[in-house]
């Protein structure tokens, strides 16, 4: 019959190709030894480019290859024209994009297509630059290619805008690829700077904005710019709000900007003949340049943080030599410098004072409103609107709830603090794997609304007790406090953060799950400290109280450690000052 | 005409060359069947054709001259004992009717535009063309112009008055047509304004090869049974193709885009941030069949989605673009036609259609290829002229082709047209498709790009009115010269093609050669015409023998579906036991032991050897239309498939 068709069977096929696989393995160990033994000679020819692109062109990441490739081509350098060199190099670059092709991925390819195009006499970074965005419109997520990318546009110089347009363009035809939204945020503050005090319009931003440099807040976006962002991060987040991208950047829009560099607060005690430095950022004092001036003398002093593991910390402290300060009938001027950063804090001990302190407190620092920068509230009231709009329709959104709580804590914390309560709630439920997350980031947000309390009250006692604390933090703003009640909570472990507590004389911490005491450490005018109902459970775990002078009063009733045989004895050895125990 | 007579003996003998018989052919030819694939026309694929320009006025040609029918020669001398004849007729024509012609562009453009209006009280008389104005008011069929037989040339032709009467069942008067055609009054042309570069009749004819006008307005689902099959059959690798880059809708006189996939909603201006969250979760909710749904089950979709809140807005277009259904199709209809639509948008691209470049007509090309690779026998203007059946077991034995050759088969598969009315039962009364073809200037709405494919719904324009869907090609599909677009109206008839259709084209097209202010695309030539709809014929129970199996022409579906259908459960009935186009082997597994002999008039498909070796494509010349080429395109889409994760679900 007319002449119908025969298929190879599959057997037939197998055969083949197991034939063709063993053909192409001798050809390749065959050359690859060549390769290998050509190099041994040192010789660096064309025929050893050829050999070497066999190899490579099966497998590209065969990086002894690639160098010798590169020893190869800087030989030719130093023999060839300029124009050869030239040609040379763009076969160089021809034969990478079929390696490309095969291995997309492949980190030898593009490594040394970047060493290529930045040798190469007269490179064409428009034709690169193509390149990149074929391969980021077949892979958008391909790292490989936006290092090299990044390579392109820095070497190219490519505007600013421009690539914000690629990203615009990359956002808009999938949304869902954080290495767009990211990108973006490094281009925003170059293109669209925010703009000095007092605020003007950014117009021309791009031929007026300053060389960004560390100093200035160059991270911060104009404020006109940023509404259109908003919007377009709004349409991505409402479009699909499980969809972390556009979440992640929406943060990246509403983040704080950093705090300044400053010396928060000097703190000095007759008593101790003791100074406590804290700091915007935790440091370290012993590098950084610290100089303590007493009453126009620069004092020779040792600074040590609180706790012997911190190496840096916002706080130091250090011990004057005795006697400098002890009569109370005498007034001394101190100045801290952070020499480093030409700053200083002045402090003046009085007569008949025995302690004193200079700072700004945590509402002069707006320090937890600037959580979130503080745009115009009624810019932030509207997004809020807007994230309550979403929420109503995504009641079970996580990402949604979150934002909505940082929303509420840039713009009004304590008056929010019951909404921010419930959405904390909501999120534990739907999102429970986090829920010991959310648990640290709410006790974080209570102390700090805490703080602010206190600072508002103008006292030197923190109470947040009955909060469902899981976590300690800002320590170091708790420098000032006498005594603190941190009782019905559901606390583990005083953390040895918690020996910032330099003034600490009374600590009631009833009814927690504290095991560890860490952090009462040397805290030099700590009386009284109240542990009843925890988990303390050996007198190994009470072994820093040793570390209190002037601890005279301890409450373990209810802990395991109380169940111990002669605990009573022991503790008396252990903690002789202590005349008031209960156990 | 082939000189050499063809084998007589076959397994599968069929007749016509649309979608169903080729898939049948195909799939026949693929699993060894020796199949012979005839048709009496002189291009492949039927009512499913694609012609260029000028083969379109040919074909319109053909479809007003073919009321002479063919004297049919007795065959009873070829009977042999215990046989009787089954005669087929040999006209298709009655699958098409009201066709009519419309030119709006001047036959040429060498004079500028100062040239002052006619004279004449009509407008559209102005815009005539080729046919000498004498006298008639109106519009006039200026089909009869095209001689049939050339391509390059075209002769007038003036004595085809008599075609006019085919018209009759178009019931209108000539004078009226401007009227409905034309809102406002005529205007004469003003010199001062730009005026988009007006392109000549002329310029189509001469570029009339760049066309490729599809009989049948369909787009592929991309997880539809058509891009199924073509994937696992291997079909696919004979043509390439293009996404519909935008879905619009005409609405409250003004087209807008559909924002359907996720990177349309988010890019979206029309819709706010609510709306956005809205349709989204509308879209992923309606995927899973739930419970609320089931209590609307019967009830009309549009209360559904009313019930859902969405607004007015989304509800349009959930209903119309989404869903493509009218206002009271039930609900569990309207979400499955929903999930349909979800189902392939995303896996190719932002809107889940297909378009095979070249045209629809490609389509039944590639499956005939495939039949030919395996062995199939081609012959075009080749007819079967009656079938033999055996009168005890009423089983077709043989057909007797229109040259008397005596060939024997054991299956029969035929086109529906070439079956006579008193056998055939069909669904009462007569289902058609109002079908309209236009070539315009300008896309129905502009963009950054001008290289748009637009799938765009019309919902009824006034009650009673049938919804009417719109696909605006661009030169990019390789359906129309640059600078043109190919737009095509498809629609469920109420009346005829004109009555259904022309409304529509009024309102969105600007239909006169005066240059009055007007943002519309201008409308060069247009073409209506009714179709038999495929989907009113019956496979089923017909005064036909049991190995004797029909196949209906296209019908008015946006998908293949039903096509496709129907041609699984033919081949089910021929052989039951084999497998429905199994992949076919690579190339470069075919082992060719014998030089293949090449009949005369025989269309062979040749594989080219694979001689170098690697993965190199191989490129392949196209069959019929010699200077196309086809790209494997279908094939770096499945890759693409892969790698690219499905967003939508």
């Amino acid at each position: 019959m007319h002449g119908r068709l025969k298929v190879k069977s599959t057997a037939q096929q197998e055969e083949q190709k197991r034939q063709e696989r063993e053909k192409k393995l001798k050809i390749f160990v065959a050359v690859r030894d060549a390769c290998f033994s050509k190099r041994k000679e040192g010789i660096w020819d064309d025929e050893a480019l050829k050999l070497t692109q066999q190899v490579l062109s099966s497998n590209p990441d065969f990086a002894t290859l690639w160098n010798y490739r590169k020893e190869i081509l800087m030989h030719q350098e130093t023999v060839k024209e300029k124009d050869e060199v030239q040609t040379i190099y763009g076969a160089e670059l021809s034969f990478l994009e079929s390696c490309l092709q095969t291995n997309p991925k492949s980190y030898g390819s593009w490594y040394h297509r970047g060493w290529v195009s930045s040798r190469m006499p007269k490179p064409d970074w428009a034709r690169e630059l193509t390149l990149c965005d074929r391969c980021l419109s077949l892979d958008e997520r391909n790292f490989h290619c936006w290092d090299y990318r990044r390579m392109v546009v820095k070497m190219s110089g490519v505007s600013v805008d421009q690539e914000l347009a690629f990203t615009d363009r990359l956002i808009g035809s999938n949304f869902s690829n954080y290495s767009s939204w990211h990108y973006r945020s490094t281009l925003l503050p170059l293109l669209h700077p925010e703009s000095p005090e007092p605020p003007s319009p950014c117009l021309k931003p791009a031929q007026t904005s300053p060389p960004p440099s560390p100093q200035t807040h160059s991270h911060r976006v104009c404020e006109e710019q940023l509404l259109k962002e908003y919007e377009l991060v709004q349409n991505a987040f409402f479009t699909d709000p499980n969809d972390q991208s556009a979440w992640f950047y929406y943060r990246w829009l509403l983040g704080r900007a950093e705090r300044e560099d400053m010396i928060s607060c000097v703190y000095v005690s007759r008593d101790e003949e003791r100074v406590a430095v804290a700091f915007s950022r935790p440091v370290n004092a012993q590098s950084v340049g610290l100089l303590l001036v007493l009453d126009g003398q620069p004092q020779r002093v040792e600074w040590r943080s609180v706790h012997p593991r911190f190496k840096h910390s916002p706080l130091w402290i250090c011990d004057l030599p005795p006697g400098t300060i002890s009569d109370i009938s005498y007034e001394h001027n101190l100045t801290v410098h952070w020499t480093e950063k030409h700053i200083h804090r002045d402090c003046a001990l009085y007569t008949g004072r025995t302690e004193s302190y200079c700072r700004d407190s945590a509402m002069d620092q707006e320090l937890f409103r600037s959580e979130l920068s503080v745009e115009k509230t009624s810019v932030l009231q509207s997004e809020l609107q807007s994230c309550n709009q979403l929420q109503e329709l995504e009641p079970l959104n996580k990402w949604c709830s979150l934002t909505i709580i940082l929303l509420m804590r840039a713009l009004d914390p304590l008056g929010y603090e019951k909404e921010m309560l419930a959405h904390f709630q909501t999120l534990r439920e739907v999102d429970s794997m986090r829920s010991a997350y959310y648990s640290d980031l709410c006790s974080k947000f209570m102390i700090e609304n805490t703080i602010l309390k206190m600072e508002y009250a103008e006292v030197r006692v923190f109470s947040i007790s009955d909060k469902n604390l899981t976590t300690l933090c800002h320590l170091d703003q708790l420098l000032l406090v006498t005594h603190i009640n941190l009782s019905s909570n559901q606390l583990q472990r005083l953390p040895p953060q918690f020996a910032m507590l330099q003034c600490l004389e009374v600590l009631e911490a009833d009814n927690n799950s504290i095991e560890n005491l860490e952090g009462l450490y040397h805290l030099p005018k700590l009386e009284e400290v109240l542990l009843k109902n925890n988990k303390i459970s050996t007198l190994a775990d009470l072994q820093p109280l040793a570390s209190c002078p002037k601890l005279k009063r301890l409450d373990l009733r209810g802990n395991p450690v109380t169940q111990i045989a002669n605990v009573e004895s022991e503790l008396a050895e252990l903690l002789p000052a202590v005349k008031d125990l209960l156990l | 005409m082939a000189a050499e007579e063809l084998p007589s003996e076959f397994d599968v003998v069929i007749l016509g060359t649309g979608l169903v018989e080729s898939v049948v052919a195909a799939a026949c030819s693929r699993v060894g069947q020796r199949v012979l694939h005839l048709d009496r026309r002189s291009y492949y694929a039927a009512n499913w054709a694609s012609f260029t320009f000028n083969g379109l006025l040919t074909w319109i040609q053909q479809h007003h001259e073919e009321s002479q029918s063919e004297e049919v020669q007795d065959r009873s001398s070829l009977l042999e004992e215990g046989e009787e004849l089954i005669y087929l007729c040999n006209s298709d024509s009655a699958s098409i009717s009201n066709l009519q012609v419309f030119c709006y562009t001047r036959e040429t453009h060498e004079e500028e535009e100062e040239e002052a209006p006619t004279p004449d009280p009509d407008p559209v008389d102005t815009t005539e063309v080729e046919t000498s104005a004498d006298g008639d008011n109106g519009v006039k069929e200026t089909s009869e112009t095209v001689s049939a037989d050339s391509k390059e040339k075209e002769t007038k032709d003036e004595a085809s008055d008599e075609k006019e009467e085919e018209q009759s069942q178009a019931p209108h008067t000539d004078g009226e047509e401007p009227e409905t055609a034309q809102p406002q009054p005529p205007t004469a042309p003003s010199q001062s304004e730009p005026v988009r570069k007006k392109i000549s009749y002329t310029h189509l004819v001469k570029e009339g090869r760049r066309f490729n006008i599809d009989l049948v307005s369909k787009l592929m689902f991309s997880r539809g049974s058509l891009v199924d099959l073509l994937i696992k059959s291997n079909v696919s690798r004979y043509a390439e193709f293009k996404n519909i880059t935008r879905i619009l809708t005409y609405r409250n006189g003004n087209t807008e885009q559909v924002p359907c996939s996720r990177a349309d909603v988010f890019a979206s201006r029309q819709l706010s941030v609510v709306e956005k969250r809205k349709l989204m979760r509308f879209l992923t909710s309606c995927v899973e069949e739930t419970e609320e749904q089931q209590v609307y089950n019967g009830r009309p979709y549009l209360e559904f989605l009313r019930d859902q809140h969405l607004g007015d807005n989304l509800q349009h277009f959930l209903l119309h673009s989404i869903a493509m259904v009218t206002e009271d199709t039930p609900t569990e209809v309207g979400l499955t036609s929903t999930r349909h639509f979800l189902r392939s948008l995303g896996r190719y691209g932002n809107t889940p259609f297909l378009f095979p470049v070249y045209g629809l007509g490609e389509i039944p090309q590639c499956f005939c290829r495939m039949c030919a690779v395996f062995g199939g026998i081609y012959c075009l203007r080749h007819s079967v002229q009656c079938l033999l059946v055996d009168k005890n077991t009423n089983r077709c034995k043989g057909v007797i082709d229109s040259r008397g050759q005596r060939i024997s088969c054991s299956h029969f598969v035929v086109e529906d047209g070439f079956v006579s009315a008193e056998r055939k039962k069909v669904a009462t009364p007569p289902r058609s498709i109002s079908r309209a073809v236009l070539i315009t200037d300008a896309s129905i709405l502009p963009s950054d790009s001008d290289q748009q494919v637009s799938m765009v719904t019309v919902p009824p324009i006034a009650a009673g009115s049938p919804s009417v869907t719109m696909v605006e090609l661009c030169s990019a599909t390789m359906t129309c010269a640059p600078g043109t677009y190919l737009v095509h109206l498809t629609c469920q008839s109420v009346g005829s093609a004109h009555e259904d259709l022309s409304p529509v084209v009024t309102r969105m097209f600007h239909t006169s050669e005066s240059h009055d202010q007007d943002e519309r695309p201008s409308v060069l030539w247009c073409l209506y015409f009714n179709m038999a709809d495929g989907s009113a014929a019956q496979v089923e129970g017909h005064d036909l023998p049991s190995n004797v199996h029909m196949c209906s022409g296209p019908d008015g579906g946006l998908g293949h579906e039903h096509a496709i259908t129907q041609a699984q459960s033919i081949f089910d009935k021929i052989l039951p036991q084999e497998d429905f186009c199994p992949p076919a082997p690579n190339p470069e597994d075919i082992i060719y032991t014998e030089e293949e002999t090449k009949k005369e008039g025989v269309e062979e498909e040749e594989e080219k050897e694979t001689t170098k070796e690697g993965e190199e494509e191989e490129e392949e010349e196209k069959t019929n239309e010699e200077e196309k080429e086809t790209k494997k395109e279908k094939e770096e889409e499945e890759e693409e498939e892969e790698t690219k994760p499905l967003k939508e679900e």
